[in-house]
């Protein structure tokens, strides 16, 4: 299908106008689009869903530590907080201990109020580590088996529990 | 194996014969992960990004996997390869147009994938067809242990696995399950399903095509909250609370069209094969929204002469790169539009 507007090109954007009950379809090509204003409205990558999220949070929410002050440089990769925040990307995993407070408010945002770790662990983490992210496991495991009053199974993770203590 | 050796048949987990497939279509596990000593992609150099290749391409592919895994070089490859890539999902459209020194491991079954510097150092991502996510998540934690021995993840014991965004942070995991939801949207309720998706922290984006909606009514399901629960819980929650509340609610919605809106739908069904079997120039979105309703067609035993295998061959063939890497060359969209009318026809009218 040829565009309406300058019937040379394909017609790639395809609108349906529904106003005061009368219905009206235009065909137009992505440039008569444009030249028209209509703006092509694609979907919306998860990093800009970010950074959105993150210019809503510099206004304010009270209480909080609205703007960070003196922006804050990552010592080892040169990434600072105020780039992260316009383009919702790290540096370096060293950014996580740089960007201290301001970046936990981010991550809480980002992950529903959640700071902690649970699940798998790498192998090679120290023993302490993995010993303490599988005792919070357990422990959450615990929880949801006496919420299910399913003891049995809540008697075996105690005890396995009690194992790593 | 290069690209164009794949572009020729349908993808196994697009294959619809997994459990649950008429309307999940495939399960997939998706983990980032990111080597420790090494920056994030923003602040990588180009030689330190071709080291963090070499040293993840190297451990990827000595591992053994049961299939002998391959590697292809995205930063070399044409934007042809790099599409068919894309429209197979064993790369996102993101790493096919990144920059410097990256790559992508495929196994040929195509279950199993690891970008190499995409947003992540590494995202692999395993495949399954129809509802197999307890499957993936088995598979995927081996493969990543078995990585985990010849690298050194960046990890954190409060954040876990540290992933250059951090909305991947923790676990690092994206559960995701593929579905074919045309009765819910030819009831209305579609909306219903993403309102309650939203509340319950899911993503739900379009399965095909670059971007805006979810053409063909295939969606796909994602958790968005990557930290603080553990992997199995999520998948836990995914295979016994969410997909089957979500597919009660279709099969309730196929059951309503079947007593009440009958003609309606064999209406729809069968204008559609009429069209797809007649027309001479037909666009990937249109060919897409027909054999969307093709499927439904099959699956509620509406259509007669026409194989599964056919349709969901066309789905995956019928896509603007498919069809450019088997024509051969690049190819205006009018030509496209053209060869794809003729391929739906060979193959629905000698079916």
């Amino acid at each position: 299908m040829l565009c309406q507007s300058c019937n040379e090109r394909t017609a790639t954007i395809h609108l349906t106008d529904i106003s005061a009950g009368v219905r009206t379809e235009s065909h137009l090509c992505e440039a008569c689009a444009q030249n028209q204003g209509l703006a092509v409205k694609s979907q919306i990558p998860l990093n800009e869903l970010l950074s959105t999220l993150l210019a809503a949070q510099s206004d304010a929410p009270p209480g909080q530590p609205q703007e960070v002050a003196t922006d804050i440089e990552c010592p080892n990769c040169g990434m600072t907080f105020k780039k992260f925040v316009q383009k919702s990307q790290l540096g370096c995993p060293g950014d996580y201990k740089a960007f201290g407070e301001p970046l936990r408010g981010v991550i809480a945002k980002a992950q529903n109020g959640r700071f902690q770790h649970h699940g798998k662990v790498p192998a090679t983490a120290p023993g302490d580590t993995r010993d303490q992210i599988k005792l919070m496991n357990l422990r959450q495991q615990l929880e949801e088996a006496v919420r299910n009053e399913d003891y049995e199974t809540a008697a075996k993770l105690r005890d396995m529990m009690e194992n790593l203590q | 194996m290069i690209p164009a050796d794949l572009s020729n048949h349908v993808s196994g987990w697009f294959d619809g014969t997994g459990p649950g497939a008429d309307i999940v279509i495939s399960s997939r596990i998706r983990l980032a992960r990111n080597l420790a000593g090494y920056e994030f992609l923003p602040c990588l150099t180009s030689r330190r990004q071709g080291e963090v290749l070499e040293k993840l391409k190297t451990a990827l592919l000595s591992l053994d996997l049961g299939e002998a895994v391959y590697f292809v070089d995205i930063d070399g490859a044409s934007a042809l390869e790099q599409d068919v890539l894309v429209e197979r999902h064993l790369i996102s459209r993101q790493h096919a147009r990144g920059k410097g020194p990256r790559g992508v491991v495929i196994a040929p079954s195509e279950s199993f994938t690891a970008m190499i510097n995409e947003e992540d150092h590494m995202r692999i991502q395993v495949f399954k067809t129809g509802l197999q996510l307890k499957e993936c998540w088995q598979q995927i934690n081996r493969i990543d242990s078995a990585i985990e021995q010849k690298v050194n993840y960046a990890f954190d014991p409060e954040y876990g696995y540290l992933t250059a965004c951090p909305t991947n942070v923790g676990t690092g995991i994206r559960v995701s399950v593929m579905l074919h939801l045309p009765a819910l949207k030819m009831t209305g309720q579609i909306d219903k399903f993403f309102n309650a998706a939203r509340d319950s922290d899911l993503m739900v984006r379009g399965l095909f095509g670059e971007g805006t909606e979810a053409v063909g009514d295939f969606f796909q399901v994602s958790n968005q909250v990557t930290l603080g629960f553990a992997e199995d819980q999520i998948v836990h929650d995914f295979v016994n609370l969410i997909v089957p509340k979500i597919t009660q609610y279709e099969a309730a919605a196929r059951q309503v069209l079947m007593t009440q809106q009958c003609d309606a739908v064999d209406d729809k069904v069968q204008r559609a094969i009429g069209v797809l079997k007649n027309a001479r120039l037909i666009s990937s979105q249109e060919a897409l929204f027909l054999l969307s309703h093709v499927r439904l067609g099959i699956n509620l035993g509406r259509v007669e002469g026409i194989s599964m295998d056919a349709i969901n061959e066309l789905f995956m063939l019928t896509q603007p790169a498919h069809l450019q890497m088997n024509a051969g060359g690049t190819l205006d969209a009018d030509r496209r539009d053209s060869m794809r009318a003729k391929m739906i026809r060979s193959r629905l009218c000698t079916n």
